[in-house]
């Protein structure tokens, strides 16, 4: 076993050896460099059958037709690409946005940007398990709502929204519906054919591809349309232009072909290491698990230890790579907005660790990491006031503290 | 975060982690800071009859540069009167350990632990 242990696969994931090896094969003299938008010549041709091969393989993860495919670089760009897009396409039939307030900064700081350009946009809670409360997002629907936007999957929970409901939903009050799938693909069933969403972001590196690319799902029938933002050659069906990267794409088709058929193992071998985990460290006092077990998906495993501050935690336990709630370890010197939003207070928002396993995690490193979080969570808590305030039974709301 | 090998050592071995004897009348405390703040630092000292800092202990709450400035502290207030501990500064802290700027706070809150402690110290003097 090498240490560090990495279990930051929410973060990112190494490229699968199947992955780069055909991504090697697209880059130098002797392979496939060609430009896929060069018509004269075969480097541009068999770049090209590349590059509809990679599409086909997206497309058929989440079953989609592969015409609706739109190459990006990164879910940001998709985020982006399908926010600002559908916004400024349909601005004249209304001006009012949906998001929640548990998305990634990629989808919050674009509707922010959208509030600059005069648009409405609400931000909904979600309930304690950081789902949402389908009633009360019907209850923010309007008439001049054009957009709702809502994660797949949480990045920092792993909990899973309803998006065929809510897809539902828009689409009987005929509002464009965009999903940020980034850390769904793979990990979570995904029809195109039976949910009613008209754009989903995806990212490469989420599913053992390389970074710098993902793509936009734009629906075909009923047809979803967006104004692009990226502007140039015209590639990608005028909706993003720039030249296809053809090793990054084929890399990403790769990885996709490789999470179809690898689905159920990968699912299987995570479940099995997060039952693992979740028993052997949910027994010690004062832990708190985030979100909800019943609906989420395996990968992701957050929780709290109270009186144990997230930045020191991480410090002890430097041998595994997770990352934390935690201010001190942001450059934003605030909480996990995430966590606060599920109404965790401020304490446990900063004391909370979240694990990513992955495809390459070990029942090996699953067990040294239950061992390392029981030794430096009892080190640390030995070094807490506050752990001993709450074990001589002091009610630490009823301290009157110095907030500084 | 990039801290120092002195921020690191102290986080790893802390030196002076306790508790002392609160109702020893030479024994006093001062805590500082806020649970939802992410930092909560609480100094003991035990004060001889002469006025010296005879013995000093610490817990603390916080991330790395708060346990290892006030792990610093715990060492630099030993054997020293109640003026010359009034006299550390944060900056001395922040000096010693190299923190960053982002993390000047944990330094101000050790100072204020001190200052905390030694009035906690006199009013108990007083009564």
């Amino acid at each position: 076993m090498k240490l560090p242990i990495y279990l930051d696969y929410a973060a990112t994931t190494p490229v699968d050896q199947r992955v780069a090896d055909e991504m090697m094969q697209c880059l130098t003299m002797d392979g496939n460099f060609g430009n896929p938008a060069s018509r004269s010549h075969r480097f541009g041709w068999q770049a090209e059958e590349l590059i509809d091969q990679a599409r086909n393989d997206i497309a058929d993860l989440i079953n989609a037709d592969p015409r609706e495919i739109v190459f990006t670089s990164g879910a940001t760009e998709s985020n982006n690409l399908a926010i600002k897009g559908a916004a400024n396409f349909y601005q004249k039939k209304g001006k009012h946005v949906i998001t929640v307030k548990t998305e990634h900064k990629a989808v919050i700081d674009t509707c922010r940007e959208l509030e600059r350009q005069g648009f409405e946009v609400t931000y909904m809670d979600v309930e304690e398990n950081g789902l949402l409360d389908l009633k009360k997002l019907e209850q923010e629907m309007r008439d001049d709502t054009i957009l709702v936007s809502v994660m797949h999957v949480n990045n920092e929970l792993g909990v899973i929204q309803d998006i065929a409901t809510i897809g539902e939903m828009c689409r009987e009050r005929k509002i464009m519906f965009h999903v940020d799938g980034a850390q769904s693909a793979g990990k979570v069933a995904i029809d195109m054919k039976q949910l009613k969403v008209d754009f989903m972001s995806f990212s490469g590196h989420k599913v053992y591809g390389p970074k710098g690319i993902g793509a936009l799902y734009v629906r075909r029938k009923p047809r979803a349309r967006l104004e692009a933002q990226m502007h140039g050659g015209g590639h990608e069906r005028g909706m993003r232009s720039g030249t296809l990267a053809t090793h990054q794409i084929v890399g990403m088709g790769s990885a996709f072909r490789v999470a179809r058929e690898d689905f159920e193992k990968d699912h299987a071998h995570i479940s099995a290491l997060r039952k693992r985990l979740v028993d052997g460290i949910m027994d010690m006092e004062e832990v708190y698990f985030n979100g909800t077990v019943d609906q989420s998906v395996p990968g992701i495993v957050n929780i709290s230890f109270n009186y144990v501050e997230g930045e020191s935690l991480l410090m002890a336990v430097k041998d595994i790579a997770v990352s934390s709630g935690s201010a001190c370890t942001s450059a934003s010197l605030e909480p996990s907005y995430v966590l606060r939003a599920l109404g965790r207070n401020d304490e446990l928002a900063h004391s909370s660790i979240r694990f990513s396993i992955g495809r390459f995690t070990t029942e090996e490193e699953i067990d040294y990491t239950i061992k390392l979080i029981k030794d430096s969570i009892g080190r640390l808590r030995e070094m807490s006031p506050l752990w001993e305030m709450f074990k001589d039974g002091i009610d630490l709301d009823s301290v009157e503290w110095a907030h500084h | 975060m990039a801290y120092s090998d002195k921020v690191i050592d102290h986080v790893e071995n802390p030196r002076n982690v306790g508790t002392l004897d609160k109702n020893d009348p030479n024994v006093a405390t001062g805590m500082v800071g806020a649970p939802a703040c992410g930092d909560v630092m609480k100094l003991q000292i035990k004060v001889s009859d002469e006025g010296v800092i005879e013995d000093a202990k610490f817990k603390t709450y916080g991330c790395g540069s708060a346990i290892a400035s006030s792990s610093l502290v715990t060492e630099w207030v030993k054997g020293k009167t109640l003026d010359q501990a009034a006299e550390i500064k944060n900056t001395d802290i922040t000096a010693e350990l190299e923190l960053p700027p982002v993390k000047i706070h944990c330094s101000i809150l050790a100072e204020d632990a001190i200052q905390a402690a030694i009035a906690d110290y006199k009013s108990k003097q007083a009564k």
